[in-house]
């Protein structure tokens, strides 16, 4: 083992640059660009899901000690669901699109065709780092792209089945994973790349925006924020309860980039909102949650002692009213919430991306929107309510990735909405169609005829093809013909 | 400079620019603006780059005019949201997707359509809902002070500013956070704007250039369409601007044989459309500065190059003009073919076999557009799927820029993310994903603590396997 570890060649700059010019090669011979070669490759994915699910939940659970539910639904399922997609559709994705032409141009045809757009890297995280490498790469595949993963180092375990589960399953000559950690992602980044697509936090997004400036390669950045959680009253309480605690702590137990960060509410309510949360949780963890089999654990030291540092600041420690329960040694904290924060702590500035659920206090539901907006926009927000013109005023107001009323999370698993942030939240989208869009280069095409050369168009100019011009862009046929009389105003 | 850009920020917080009526009164305000200064446009065109008012019209004014018209139109259909297809397992839910304006953006544009590329992309701006900052370039002064003075009389000078300078006021605005940078211009400024943008994860498109090839594969047809051809290439490389321009022909592949008549056509068209010679040039821009010109006139200054002018190669320093220039088969690696020409100097590059043309472009960048006049159908589908560019025109130039319906962006080192039409308006909005749920009915499976029957329920629902799971229900299926 260790002899395996010492002999392990380092992956430098110029290994980075010959593995790019050996995908530029692939890329170049039209492999991927077949629709059997794309639909090879997916069909594989899928193989690889069905034959290989127990090591892939128990990779998860290495690194994460992801419930075997979790696994298999929000990282497995979800991805077949996206393979089978996109399997079912691609050929309709490929197909060109058909354009309008006017008079201006007439006469001639139009359409715009779907080309991919060459090498593309995908940098990945850690928190769903099965799902979050290969969805990205189901787009970049259905597009026709060569690709290069590089799986996050922070979920070890997971980072090294996919290295081996894609050369055993897919075509290691245009698709390869590159494991490690900072040296190796730079090494990436100082490439050539058609495209990035990068899952993670805002401070290393701008590092990886700056690389790829150097080579004007396109972006899509799918960031993370603080998704707010408004609870009006007048709900059903139960369910909203349910649904919050299912998106928080059912997600990776909070470490997720949707999964609702913090809530605000009316002073009047909250306690019933929070003896709600304290009867819930109970029912689903248990009496004593750090046993619990059904919460992932803190991902690794550096993580918990962040959250611990936002627990334990000073004006904050005192407003906990439930759970704060820690075990270091097996990095676990309990579903902790908490009443009352000061606007200007560190637990609702910073995005939490654990099992710490911060209730803000506001005196109408509505005075929730100005909170929200005066914070950096977020890849998500829900909303609690029955009320329609609290709906109408949410939807129009906060700009959010994604917006939610009366549940969360759940758009995620909708492939006909665009998945994606806004602001610090990210830029770009995927997801269903979207993934396929964003690895396509949209190809517009014209197709002229050598009949009816407009002479207007051409030197020598003069104030008669002045008229014409005006009355040609103008689209007025009377126009036209009133010009082509002469009688028009040059 | 930071407080105009604070009072834009407080103009958006406030609404100010969200209302349709807002808008379309922009909108109808830019159209008035262009109506009653086309005279003054004209004039500060002609000041700038000599352009006649025909190609101002038919460039600058009539695509503005048009494209306001246009959005006009559509924008009420923009803004809706859009349904999104929900499946039968959220029931009931509605999904949709709702564009929402992005904030306050910057926009840079360039000095060779000193309006289109200015105010177009203002268009786009503007009907996503946006407060914006213009920053016209300076190397076109008369047309840059035309749009200071002006913009601020007819468009809402709470939510368009419009800021005079150079490089320097440049480096100033990308220091700052706006929520979209638009910049028109070459690869090397791209990239610095890419850089600083990053700085604040500001989402950019960048309308670059490149060496947009035209293939010429019809001159052995009918006399009259070997005219329409030539007509259409000289059109397309000295009509935009002198051929200082993004999607101008930069330069010509041919098979061998028939470079000679393609010459001679050229030579023709070239005399009848802008005079004999240099001294009796018309209808055509002249050079925008000293700078471009000596750039320009260096490209010529290899002897390997200098050798290979078939036509032309006069130049007029004082008055910044070079007249119309064909080359023959300069050197390949020569500088005028591994730069982007930006001005009046046509190569032509021969080849045994017109089919080579596709290796010689891929050889190269990905170009803005590729122009192939041809009528086999074979070779136009191997031009479409084995080269990439940003667009690809058949038989003619310089029109696909007037298709509102076309995307017109680039690809690779000529640029990413598009406009004109709806792309406007869709490149300056985010399209904001919503799911309206009920609160009935409620899935238990959803919920901890996990079991066997829950996961079982939850593959099936994931799998849209409505028949398995009512066996489910009902016991018939075992966990």
């Amino acid at each position: 083992m260790t002899s395996e570890v010492e002999n392990k060649p380092v992956f430098c700059t110029e290994s980075a640059k010959e593995l790019v010019k050996e995908l530029r090669a692939s890329f170049a011979t039209g492999k991927t660009k077949s629709y059997e070669w794309r639909l090879t490759q997916l069909n594989a994915m899928v193989k690889m899901m069905e034959e290989k699910e127990p090591q892939i939940v128990a990779a998860l659970h290495d690194d994460l000690s992801k419930p075997e539910l979790e696994s298999s639904i929000y990282e497995i399922a979800m991805l077949k669901n996206s393979c089978r997609l996109a399997v079912k559709n691609m050929k309709h994705w490929m197909m060109p699109e058909k354009a309008k032409t006017s008079l201006v141009t007439f006469p001639s045809s139009a359409e715009i065709v779907s080309e991919p757009l060459g090498v593309v890297l995908v940098i990945s995280t850690w928190n769903y780092p099965f799902l979050l490498s290969l969805d990205p790469i189901v787009g970049a595949i259905a597009a026709g792209n060569a690709i290069v993963l590089k799986p996050s180092e922070i979920a070890p375990a997971t980072s090294l089945l996919l290295a081996r589960l894609v050369a055993e399953y897919l075509d290691s000559s245009c698709i390869k994973v590159v494991e490690g950690a900072v040296p190796e992602t730079a090494a990436l980044l100082e490439q050539k790349w058609d495209k990035i697509l990068y899952t993670g936090n805002g401070r290393v997004a701008r590092i990886v925006m700056a690389a790829a400036a150097k080579h004007l390669t396109p972006v899509v950045m799918e960031l993370g924020g603080k998704c707010p959680v408004i609870v009006d009253s007048d709900i059903n309480l139960q369910v909203a309860t349910r649904r919050i605690i299912a998106g928080k702590w059912g997600c990776n137990n909070g470490q997720a980039c949707i999964s609702p960060d913090y809530i605000i509410t009316m002073k009047d309510y909250a306690q019933k909102l929070i003896d709600s949360f304290k009867y819930e949780l109970e029912r689903f963890y248990g009496k004593n949650p750090l046993e619990s089999k059904d919460l992932s654990r803190i991902v690794n030291s550096n993580h918990f002692a962040r959250l611990s540092k936002l627990l334990d600041e000073d004006k904050v420690s005192s407003k906990i009213v439930h759970g704060g329960e820690r075990d270091k040694e097996n990095l676990k904290i309990t579903p902790t919430i908490l009443l009352d924060v000061p606007r200007d702590s560190l637990i609702m500035n910073e995005e939490i991306f654990g099992p710490l659920l911060p209730v803000f206090l506001v005196d109408k539901v509505e005075d929730s929107f100005d909170v929200i907006n005066s914070g950096t926009k977020p890849l998500a927000a829900y909303l609690f309510t029955n009320k329609k013109k609290l709906k109408e005023k949410f939807v129009a107001t906060v700009s959010a990735g994604g917006l939610v009323i009366n549940d969360t999370t759940v758009h995620l698993a909708e492939p006909t909405l665009p998945f994606g942030g806004v602001g610090d939240s990210g830029m770009g989208a995927y997801h269903g169609k979207f993934s396929f869009d964003a690895f396509s280069h949209k190809k517009a095409v014209l197709y002229r005829g050598f009949a009816c050369d407009a002479f207007v168009r051409y030197p020598p100019y003069t104030r008669g093809k002045l008229g014409l011009l005006r009355a040609l862009f103008d689209g007025s046929i009377l126009g036209i013909i009133r010009a082509l009389l002469g009688w028009s105003k040059a | 400079m930071e407080k105009s850009i604070a009072k834009l920020r407080e103009t958006f917080k406030n609404g100010g620019t969200k209302s349709i009526s807002w808008r379309k009164s922009q909108l109808k305000a830019l159209l008035q603006l262009i109506n009653q200064n086309e005279d003054s446009i004209f004039k500060a065109l002609d000041q700038d780059l000599g352009k006649s008012p025909v190609e101002s019209y038919r460039d600058e004014v009539g695509v503005l005019k048009k494209s306001v018209t246009y959005t006009l139109s559509c924008l009420e259909k923009w803004v809706a949201p859009k349904k999104a297809e929900v499946p039968l397992l959220f029931f009931p839910a509605k999904a949709e997707v709702m564009p929402q304006p992005l904030g306050v953006v910057l926009i840079f544009s360039s000095w060779n359509f000193p309006f289109t590329l200015a105010l177009d992309p203002l268009i786009g701006a503007i009907s996503a809902g946006n407060t914006v900052l213009l920053k016209p370039s300076d190397l076109a002064p008369a047309c840059m002070s035309f749009l200071v003075e002006t913009i601020p009389k007819y468009l809402d000078n709470k939510a368009i500013k419009v800021v005079a300078g150079g490089a320097d006021i440049g480096e100033r605005l990308l220091q700052l956070k706006w929520d979209k940078i638009f910049f028109t211009g070459s690869p090397r400024v791209g990239r610095l704007v890419m850089a600083a943008a990053a700085k604040h994860l500001t989402p950019v498109t960048l309308e670059l250039g490149g060496k947009c090839p035209a293939i010429v594969d019809t001159l052995s047809t009918t006399p009259s369409k070997a005219k329409v051809t030539a007509k259409r290439i000289v059109g397309g490389k000295w009509g935009p601007c002198n051929g200082q321009a993004c999607i101008a022909i930069d330069y010509l592949l041919v098979e061998e044989k028939l470079a000679s008549a393609l010459i001679e056509l050229l030579k023709k068209t070239i005399k009848r459309f802008y005079g004999e010679n240099i001294k009796s040039l018309k209808s055509i821009s002249r050079i925008v500065n000293e700078h471009q010109f000596q750039r320009l006139v260096n490209l010529l200054k290899d002897p390997n190059v200098a050798d290979s002018i078939v036509y032309g190669g006069s130049v007029d320093e004082e008055k910044l003009v070079i007249e119309p220039t064909i080359l023959l088969d300069p050197p390949l690696d020569s500088e005028i073919m591994s730069e982007e020409i930006f001005g009046p100097l046509l190569p032509i590059i021969t080849l045994k076999n017109i089919e080579e043309s596709i290796n010689f472009i891929n050889s190269k960048s990905n170009p803005l557009v590729i122009y192939a006049f041809t009528e086999d159908e074979t070779f136009k589908k191997r031009i479409l799927s084995e080269t990439s560019s940003g667009t690809v025109t058949f038989n003619d130039s310089m029109v696909q820029f007037l298709c509102d319906s076309l995307p017109f962006g680039g690809v690779g080192q000529s640029g990413f993310g598009r406009y004109h039409g709806k792309y406007s308006f869709d490149t300056f909005s985010h399209e904001k994903s919503i799911l309206h749920r009920g609160f009935y009915p409620e899935i238990e499976p959803r919920y901890p603590p996990w079991t066997d029957f829950k996961l079982l329920f939850i593959k099936l629902a994931y799998e849209f396997d409505y028949f398995g799971l009512i066996l489910l229900l009902l016991g018939f299926k075992r966990s």
